[in-house]
């Protein structure tokens, strides 16, 4: 019995808190000049520790692979031949020379981390970059248009999604044979989907709004109402999506690379160094665990980066 | 009912038809001629070359090409394997129990821990659990699965020796097929040593393929009993007395169950994907593995075969998930 009062509770004081943050919003509000609204966007989105964190492993991470060739202390592909499989400089039998190890060829494990970084990163912008792209224009058109355009591509969006990304990605791998490139690109047309339904989504709901119509009678071209009038209203979602976005595609990337469809030796990309690392579970655990660990917590920090800017730009959050 | 029936299988008509236009395209777009794949580096004669085009109808025009195609596919022809030469359908009916029974094993374990977790995290809202379990199913949402397998062989199979690091039972035992299932295959035929060892072989895989749906389902239970338990009715059932955990379990949990039906249904895509990655760390000899061992192969027929039937078994599994979901709400199937 107590259990359920209390959460009856800690429902109030929530709300009571929530009413107390709205006034004390409001009085800020009425007291000095409105705030402008990127410092009232960081003013929620650092309220959220989490978002908080992945925000600072993302600037880390990005700073690692502008500067690899300064930080990793070797080349990610050099093999030295009198240092196979070395433990991490912790452990016995370890050396400071390679932090992390070295793998079966003698490769520093902690250098192909590093540059591994940048292929990451690579990937999630392009991806990103690739499918928001033509994510919005498909999406514009469809919401825009309606009729037969919208018909055609959301059922084209619909099939899509009936199948799952990986093996969409892996027919169009598949299709287009293995490599890094091609590994993006059928990325990017797996996630394609979301955008295009966001997109048209908010198009439809923006589009019946009177500022669309009055920048119409005004006397706006169909291209300025589509792009300049109603898009900058329907990107706050995108933003939130794209970023997750980016934890999708260095996923999927990765599990192309470990499956031998993405990236190709001796490239460091951090799902490839783990394709032959099964048969190392026995008697090398650091070649397995430091790749994997890489990109669980760049994949974490931008989900954890997403949700934060989701309760940050969706205004039915904002108490 | 019957109209809300019919207008959802109108969806699956253009989505299948996209499928196959898909596959059929996978074959044709890869660079080079398949003819010459086919033959490999001993290369062709000329009349050779031109009888095999015909043999495999690749000197008609493409409608008549994809026309041939559909129909061998609604006819349950989609070709041999250029490996085995065994049907590609055949090799996907044996294998394809081993999946499912991954798969489901995987669903149990996602739904077992998840809904209570996302529950208990939902009536904790805000203490130490709840940021206990939302941290922990963000960790699993952002888990590359593939990796995870692999330390957990690390700890459970090579520190520990629990459990085997791969296959689906010990070469011991030969357990004739009746349903393909091998946990009910060993029970029928009362082998309880093999039971117990297709149980060591299943947990693992089971568990790596379940975490991404866990974490899901756990957040999404977890959002939707909030979302309940501000119901006016929750609060009446309190008013009147009803003991917390009748509250908790009878008024509110059922309604939430909305919702996270569906997204169990969704995940069963993610599954099936995932179960690629999975079977390959685990040599779980399912469609997965055959996947990829079949693309490392160029064996293109079968990766045709095999994706089309995948992602036809996913878009039955959704227009049943979706039929379902209007039998138990009925707000859906009266929509328009």
């Amino acid at each position: 019995m107590t259990d359920t009062y209390k959460n009856v509770d800690v429902a109030e004081a929530a709300a009571d808190h929530a009413a107390e943050v709205a006034e004390a919003h409001e009085a800020a509000t009425i007291a000095g000049t409105p705030k402008h609204p990127i410092a009232e966007f960081w003013e929620y989105f650092t309220e959220n520790k989490g978002a908080l964190a992945g925000l600072i492993f993302i600037v880390v991470l990005v700073l690692t692979a502008l500067f690899a060739p300064w930080i990793a202390p070797h080349s990610p592909i050099e093999q030295y031949r009198d240092a196979l499989l070395v433990p991490p400089a912790w452990s016995e039998g370890g050396t400071w020379r390679f932090p992390l190890g070295t793998d079966d060829v003698g490769r520093d494990i902690f250098s192909r981390i590093i540059w591994g970084s940048r292929l990451s990163l690579f990937v999630g912008v392009i991806v990103v970059t690739l499918s928001l792209g033509a994510g919005i224009v498909l999406g514009l058109m469809a919401g825009y248009m309606r009729g037969w355009v919208d018909v055609l591509v959301m059922r084209l969006m619909d099939i899509m999604l009936a199948i799952p990304s990986l093996l969409l990605a892996i027919a169009v791998v598949a299709i287009l044979g293995p490599g890094l490139e091609n590994a993006i690109i059928a990325i990017a047309i797996v996630v394609l989907p979301h955008y295009v339904r966001l997109t048209r989504a908010a198009v439809i709901t923006e589009s019946s709004k009177d500022y669309v119509t009055s920048s119409r009678i005004a006397g706006a071209s169909t291209s300025r109402l589509m792009f300049n009038t109603i898009l900058p209203n329907c990107m706050a979602p995108l933003i939130v999506q794209a970023t997750l976005g980016f934890s999708t595609a260095i996923l999927d990337a990765a599990a192309l690379g470990f499956l031998g469809l993405g990236a190709q030796p001796p490239t460091p990309e951090w799902g490839s160094m783990l394709a032959d690392s099964l048969q190392f579970v026995q008697r090398a655990w650091w070649v397995v665990t430091f790749p994997g660990l890489a990109i669980l917590l760049t994949v974490l920090a931008f989900n954890l980066m997403g949700d934060g800017l989701r309760d940050a730009l969706d205004p039915k959050m904002k108490r | 009912m019957l109209g809300f029936f019919i207008k959802r299988l109108g969806l699956v008509v253009p989505a299948f038809i996209g499928v196959t236009v898909l596959t059929f395209a996978l074959i044709h777009l890869i660079p080079g001629d398949p003819v010459l794949m086919l033959a490999g580096e001993r290369g062709i004669d000329p009349e050779r070359y031109a009888r095999l085009r015909a043999e495999l109808g690749l000197d008609q025009p493409l409608v008549v090409q994809y026309w041939n195609y559909i129909s061998g596919v609604l006819q349950g022809d989609l070709g041999n394997s250029i490996v085995t030469k065994k049907p590609v359908i055949d090799e996907f009916l044996t294998l394809f129990p081993a999946t499912i029974e991954l798969t489901i094993c995987a669903i149990i374990f996602a739904v077992g821990v998840g809904l209570p977790a996302g529950m208990l995290a939902a009536v904790n809202r805000g203490k130490t659990l709840d940021h206990a379990v939302m941290a922990t199913s963000l960790t699993g949402y952002s888990m590359p699965i593939f990796w995870w397998g692999l330390l957990l062989i690390i700890l459970f199979s090579v520190t520990l020796g629990w459990t085997p690091v791969s296959g689906r039972i010990s070469v011991m035992f030969w357990i004739e097929p009746i349903t393909g299932f091998l946990l009910i295959d060993t029970i029928l035929q009362g082998n309880w040593d093999a039971f117990w060892s297709a149980v060591h072989h299943l947990v693992l895989p089971a568990i790596v393929l379940g975490t991404i749906p866990l974490a899901v389902i756990a957040r999404m239970t977890r959002s939707a009993m909030l979302e309940v338990l501000r119901e006016d009715y929750v609060r009446t059932a309190r008013a009147k007395g009803v003991s917390p955990k009748r509250v908790i379990m009878v008024h509110a949990l059922r309604n939430a169950l909305i919702p996270v039906i569906t997204v169990i249904g969704l995940q069963v895509g993610v599954l099936l994907a995932g179960a690629i990655l999975t079977e390959t760390i685990f040599s779980w000899p399912g469609i997965g593995k055959w996947l990829v061992e079949s693309i490392n192969r160029r064996d293109y027929p079968a990766i045709q075969g095999g994706i089309m039937l995948v992602a036809t078994v996913i878009i039955m599994v959704n227009l049943l998930v979706d039929v379902l979901y209007g039998v138990v709400n009925p707000r859906i199937r009266h929509q328009r």
